[in-house]
């Protein structure tokens, strides 16, 4: 048995203080045998500190493509030959999203939007799309804008955005490394507005893109510093034409492993699975990962790549005996 | 599979069927959508939405598609 494991038994699981840096990293490098004990340990931890339910979301992509930005790993860039076009989604087209999201029971709709932060039309857009998802459709309403001026932030608020998502992406030695168009602390400026704003902040953000296991630590410990109601954790998956579109996709333990470490260093928030499972993990890693420390999903599609069918991950968590997070709890 | 002749190019990767090989193209496009009309190899623009998926060339038209 190894030593990590009992110390994270103590400090996490019975007296819900999450590790520190240097721990997480030992966490990191157990060995494949220790794996099973680790995400048991996960599991048990966000039970005792979460409880059983597991929250669901959807997201949409309400702007795609063309961003003047250069995340190292996003298709959407306007910087890199990416295949993938710039275009716009209407109110009408935004609102059957939100509907056939909250059909699947989610209790989140995401709307997205690739951009270093929302200009006048950008803004326009969002404000017509939430007024008429509040009017048709029962569901909570997230944001992920880009950057933030305190302004936007409190026009957010007060529009009824109940979580925005901004994601730190990288452990702070390496952002340079995966971006280099804005910095790691404009991105931590948003997200601390955000959060005392008193909407929810959503953070998080990818491994998997070359970076070491002391980064992968690093990224774990400045979330939890941060400490935002959710994050959303993606493993990056290699998309053509990128800087990082011949890195090669993240090994199923590894990423497991992240996911449990993840949640060691923050008992209690709300540890979402987001991109790239499908590909890190497949089919079995759905259930792996929720028996490891994730109490969040996204159903259905992602922003320009697909997910499961809404139905297998839902049948899974009944399986699993886990219910889904209702709305009225939410709000 | 067999493709039809207006299916010429790959939507992954856009370029011509015949020549080279697709299979990590067709393995990729189980996870997205097409990015290249099959008949023209032109961009298409493609919307995903939680449950589904569109995308269109301007010369060719609409395809649609669901989650995987
Ligand atoms: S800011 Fe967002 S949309 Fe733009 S390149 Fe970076 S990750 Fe992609
Ligand atoms: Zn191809
Ligand atoms: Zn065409």
């Amino acid at each position: 048995m190894s030593h990590i494991i009992e110390v994270a038994r103590q400090q996490v699981l019975e007296e819900g203080r999450g590790l520190t840096e240097e721990q997480l990293l030992e966490v990191l490098r157990l060995p494949d045998e220790s794996l099973e004990e680790l995400l048991a340990l996960a599991h048990q931890v966000r039970v005792t500190w979460c409880g059983e339910e597991v929250e669901v979301e959807g997201i949409i992509s309400l702007k795609t493509g063309g961003c003047p930005e250069d995340c190292h790993f996003c298709s959407q860039s306007g910087q890199f030959t990416s295949p993938v076009r710039s275009v716009w989604l209407n109110i009408p087209e935004l609102v059957e999203a939100a509907k056939e999201t909250a059909r699947t029971g989610a209790t989140e709709f995401c709307i997205v939007a690739a951009v270093r932060g929302p200009d006048e039309r950008l803004m326009t857009q969002v404000r017509a799309g939430i007024k008429a998802i509040h009017a048709e459709v029962d569901i909570n309403i997230a944001c992920s804008l880009g950057m933030l001026t305190q302004e936007q932030v409190d026009e957010l608020k007060g529009m009824g955005v109940h979580r925005y998502n901004h994601n730190l992406e990288a452990a702070r030695s390496y952002f340079k490394d995966v971006v280099t168009t804005h910095s790691y602390e404009e991105r931590w400026a948003t997200c601390d507005m955000v959060k005392k704003s008193g909407m929810e902040l959503c953070c998080g953000g990818l491994v998997g893109m070359g970076e070491t296991l002391e980064q992968r630590a690093e990224l774990a410990a400045q979330l939890a510093e941060l400490d935002p109601h959710e994050v959303p954790l993606n493993f990056l998956n290699p998309r053509p034409g990128t800087p990082f579109g011949d890195l090669e996709v993240m090994d199923g333990r590894d990423a497991l492993r992240t996911i449990a470490t993840f949640r060691l260093a923050m008992p209690r928030t709300i540890l979402r699975y987001a991109g790239g499972r499908e590909l890190t993990l497949g089919d079995l890693g759905a259930r792996d990962g929720l028996m490891g420390g994730i109490n969040a999903v996204i159903v259905g599609n992602y922003l320009t790549t697909l997910g499961r069918k809404p139905e297998e991950d839902l049948d899974l968590l009944n399986e699993l005996k886990m219910p889904v997070r209702e709305l009225q709890k939410t709000l | 599979m067999t493709r039809t002749p207006s299916e010429r190019f790959c939507g992954h990767c856009g370029q011509d069927r015949a020549v080279g090989h697709h299979d990590r193209c067709d393995r990729a496009a189980l996870l997205e959508p097409p990015r290249h009309c099959a008949a023209c190899r032109r961009r298409m623009v493609v919307q995903v939405t939680p449950t589904g998926w569109t995308a269109r060339c301007s010369r060719h038209g609409e395809v649609t598609g669901e989650p995987v």
